[in-house]
């Protein structure tokens, strides 16, 4: 696209047929020859992202060579379960549950969290819920740093602007939740010999959307390459149920209810995938901003954000780093 | 103020020649979590607030501005 054009929502039109066909391709290459595995196992979490790569990887390995994993806890909303299990019927996956919440406390996940919340909020007990927010990118330059809102068991809500410390500990503290989700995965992909498939789209694997280790941690990414709009469109080429399709993308992490935009993007998905295609093809924000319905001066703050982003995660997508290479490990042709 | 993002952040093999106007975010000096820490460390240091409304590049991009941003956040105190 010239860099002088004008964007419009069809730059991120596929052909759901053939992009398929190209990632069920590859699955089979990459899990069958490159990593020497016979299925695939991945976390279904009700969402979209899980629901089409669940799809993709029924497609290339037949249903009962993939394993659903649905690992709810304590704060997943109650819809993720019911939805995970319409997900795993409709592509006729085999699945197990694994109610991860006996691992959690007793790894002190929820306790400390509170413990962090109390220094804030004294009052904070079971009963109590919450959840941690950003300010919004559009219509403000206010640096994006973490607020921790909480709601008493008689629904009011305090808003409080974390510390650091705080910021860093409750952060860690359920970072848990997707690291034992993992742990749970890899201990099927174990025993079943199969590959660990993970579910990012390009806007979570862009922008670092993720945890190191946790979900962020796969032996393949179907669907990394794909602008989440161009998932949905995947979603109903394959055939995912439309009460999975049409429910807004939650971050299903806090026990308040959570948008993505509230705790890490910038603007809906529709919005900022079209401010990352024109971001990475090079175009101007006048060139977007019909497009979004934003002003130039807001794409520009978004232009400034997806950067931020990247590098404030740069770290999560590197492996260990060596002080010497070790030549006789070679994996060039991974 | 220099030494605390010396101690505190990774400025390049010479922190010396970060200059005084350079955006520390844009230089990947510090992050969101390093603005807090950035507060943190001014209100401690220098018995000063910092509203929600004033984290803003304009207060806390570059050394330049937080100087100038906790002199005027001093002097209001000393007027007040």
């Amino acid at each position: 696209m010239a860099v002088g054009a004008r964007l419009t929502p069809d730059v991120l039109e596929l052909d759901p047929a053939a992009a398929t066909d190209r990632i069920v391709a590859e699955l089979r290459t990459i899990v069958g020859k490159t990593l020497r595995r016979r299925g695939a196992v991945l976390g279904i979490s009700g969402g979209i992202d899980s629901s089409v790569t669940c799809a993709l990887c029924a497609r290339a390995f037949g249903p009962e060579r993939v394993l659903g994993v649905l690992a709810p806890e304590t704060d997943s909303e109650t819809e993720t379960l019911r939805l995970s299990h319409v997900v795993v019927s409709t592509f006729g996956v085999p699945y197990v549950v694994e109610n991860i919440t006996p691992i959690l406390a007793a790894a002190r996940c929820y306790e400390r969290r509170d413990e962090t919340v109390r220094e804030l909020v004294p009052a904070f007990t079971s009963g109590w819920k919450l959840k941690v927010v950003l300010p919004d990118v559009v219509g403000n330059d206010l640096y994006r740093v973490l607020f921790l809102v909480v709601e008493s068991p008689d629904g009011r809500q305090e808003r409080h602007r974390l510390t650091a410390e705080q910021s860093l500990a409750i952060v860690a503290a359920t970072n848990f939740k997707q690291r034992t989700r993992k742990m749970i995965e890899y201990y099927h992909a174990d025993r079943l010999n199969y590959a660990v498939a993970g579910t990012p789209n390009r806007l979570e694997y862009d922008q670092g959307f993720f945890v190191k280790n946790g979900d962020g941690a796969a032996d393949v990414k179907p669907i990394a390459h794909l602008y989440k709009t161009q998932v949905y469109r995947l979603a109903e080429y394959l055939g995912v149920p439309e009460e999975i399709r049409v429910r807004p993308p939650t971050t299903d992490t806090y026990s308040l209810p959570q948008s993505q935009e509230e705790f890490f993007f910038s603007l809906p998905y529709q919005k900022l995938d079209l401010c990352l295609y024109a971001h990475n093809h090079g175009l101007r924000a006048e060139a977007v901003a019909d497009a979004v319905e934003l002003s130039v001066a807001d794409v520009e703050r978004v232009f400034r954000d997806i950067e931020q982003k990247r590098r404030t995660t740069r770290s999560l997508h590197m492996s260990s780093r060596l002080v010497e290479p070790v030549a006789e490990i070679d994996l060039s042709d991974a | 103020m220099r030494r605390f993002l010396a101690t505190n952040f990774f400025l390049g093999d010479d922190p010396g020649s970060l200059s005084g106007d350079a955006s520390l975010v844009e230089a990947g000096i510090i992050d969101s979590t390093g603005i807090l820490e950035l507060i943190g460390w001014l209100e401690d240091t220098y018995g000063i607030q910092v509203a929600d409304s004033e984290l803003l590049p304009e207060n806390l991009e570059s050394i330049e501005n937080i100087v100038r941003f906790v002199e005027q956040k001093r002097s209001a105190r000393g007027a007040a």
